[in-house]
């Protein structure tokens, strides 16, 4: 009886991390919170963006999980600014995944009204190509670009651009000290992705990102919310507290 | 870097297989790894064989099959891969748009016994 048979298996080795991503996505969509995912390399200004967008949110209130690979300065920064802010270290790994969040997300309380609008924004790790490969449950895919990165990233990193919901160029006030190829970073960009919105947005001075909240609030109130009476998030998963 | 998480899934999927098939050990696995599946053959060799240690995966060969990405003409619907800084079709040269091909990663068949 060692005969060696053949089985046909045709599985995704992703699927695992994919029906936790699409759990969580659905479940804090019918709640009112959408996800963010906010994407690019190191030092392009993503905890930056944040606090610049969060600024500017008219209705939507704002959550952050910040992730990095070790160090809480990020959280600890924002905190310190009133923003709830939550820390995931990765100790190592590359990128964050979909089990991560929703183990993060049990931990956190989304105390929103009825039919008020939560946008929770989660700092992926520094990283351009990794974080493309691996959804983590998010309604928007945000993706940073910056002028000091020259004009060649998407075609050096065109996972990251194709996949990308919205893109944010930043640190435009910049430009006058540098050769940034904007139409050939275009070219490149539209190449992949013909849908995303792009903002060209400064850190530094703050432009665009009031075009920026406004867009994500869109979508926020786009979602299809149930009912939520106080709480949330009572289901099979999700155990918060409530009041 | 985060071969190691993914290739214990692979070993989960293919151990799972086996014990329904009542098989005592998995002899080989075919995999389809795309390019753009962030996922590197080589790396995943190397991890399979330390996690498979004691589990019914122990010793099985792992055949990967690398796909290349290939982008598509809008104008002239040919199939290509790009050339690098460029997304151009080689016959046409319009910008050619992404598809599916080269973001494959799945588990297509395992030798069991």
């Amino acid at each position: 009886m060692h005969d060696i048979r053949k089985l046909n298996v045709m599985e995704n080795v992703m699927d695992e991390n994919d029906h936790i991503a699409e759990h969580v996505r659905e479940h804090m969509g019918a709640h009112g919170v959408l996800i963010v995912n906010e994407m690019g390399a190191p030092g392009v200004g993503k905890t930056t963006t944040l606090k610049n967008i969060i600024e500017r949110l008219q209705i939507a209130k704002p959550f952050v999980i910040e992730g990095d690979i070790e160090s809480d300065l990020d959280t600890k920064d924002l905190n310190s600014l009133g923003i709830a802010a939550y820390q995931i270290n990765t100790f190592g790994a590359c990128h964050l995944d979909a089990p991560m969040i929703d183990h993060k997300i049990d931990e956190m309380d989304f105390d929103l009204e009825d039919k008020e609008r939560g946008i929770l924004f989660i700092e992926n790790i520094g990283n351009l190509v990794c974080p493309a490969e691996f959804t983590i449950g998010e309604h928007v895919l945000m993706l940073i670009a910056t002028v000091t990165e020259g004009s060649d990233k998407p075609y050096k990193y065109p996972l990251a651009f194709e996949k990308a919901d919205i893109i944010l160029i930043n640190k435009v006030d910049l430009i006058p000290y540098l050769d940034f190829d904007e139409e050939f970073f275009m070219k490149g960009v539209r190449a992949l992705n013909k849908t995303a919105p792009v903002f060209k947005v400064s850190g530094k001075t703050g432009e665009g990102y009031a075009e920026v909240a406004a867009w994500l609030e869109g979508r926020a109130a786009a979602l299809d919310i149930h009912e939520h009476h106080h709480g949330h998030g009572d289901d099979e998963h999700h155990h918060h507290h409530h009041e | 870097m985060h071969e190691y998480p993914i290739t214990e899934q692979i070993i989960k999927i293919c151990s799972q297989h086996c014990a329904e098939a009542k098989a005592d050990k998995v002899v080989s696995v075919s995999l389809v790894v795309g390019d753009y599946s962030g996922c590197v053959g080589e790396s995943i060799q190397m991890y399979f064989d330390i996690i498979s240690e004691g589990t019914p995966c122990e010793s099985a060969k792992l055949k990967i099959k690398r796909v290349k990405p290939k982008l598509k003409c809008p104008a002239c619907g040919e199939f290509f891969e790009r050339a690098p800084m460029s997304f151009a079709c080689p016959k046409c040269g319009v910008d050619g748009e992404p598809t599916e091909i080269g973001k494959e990663f799945y588990i297509e068949e395992i030798e069991v016994e």
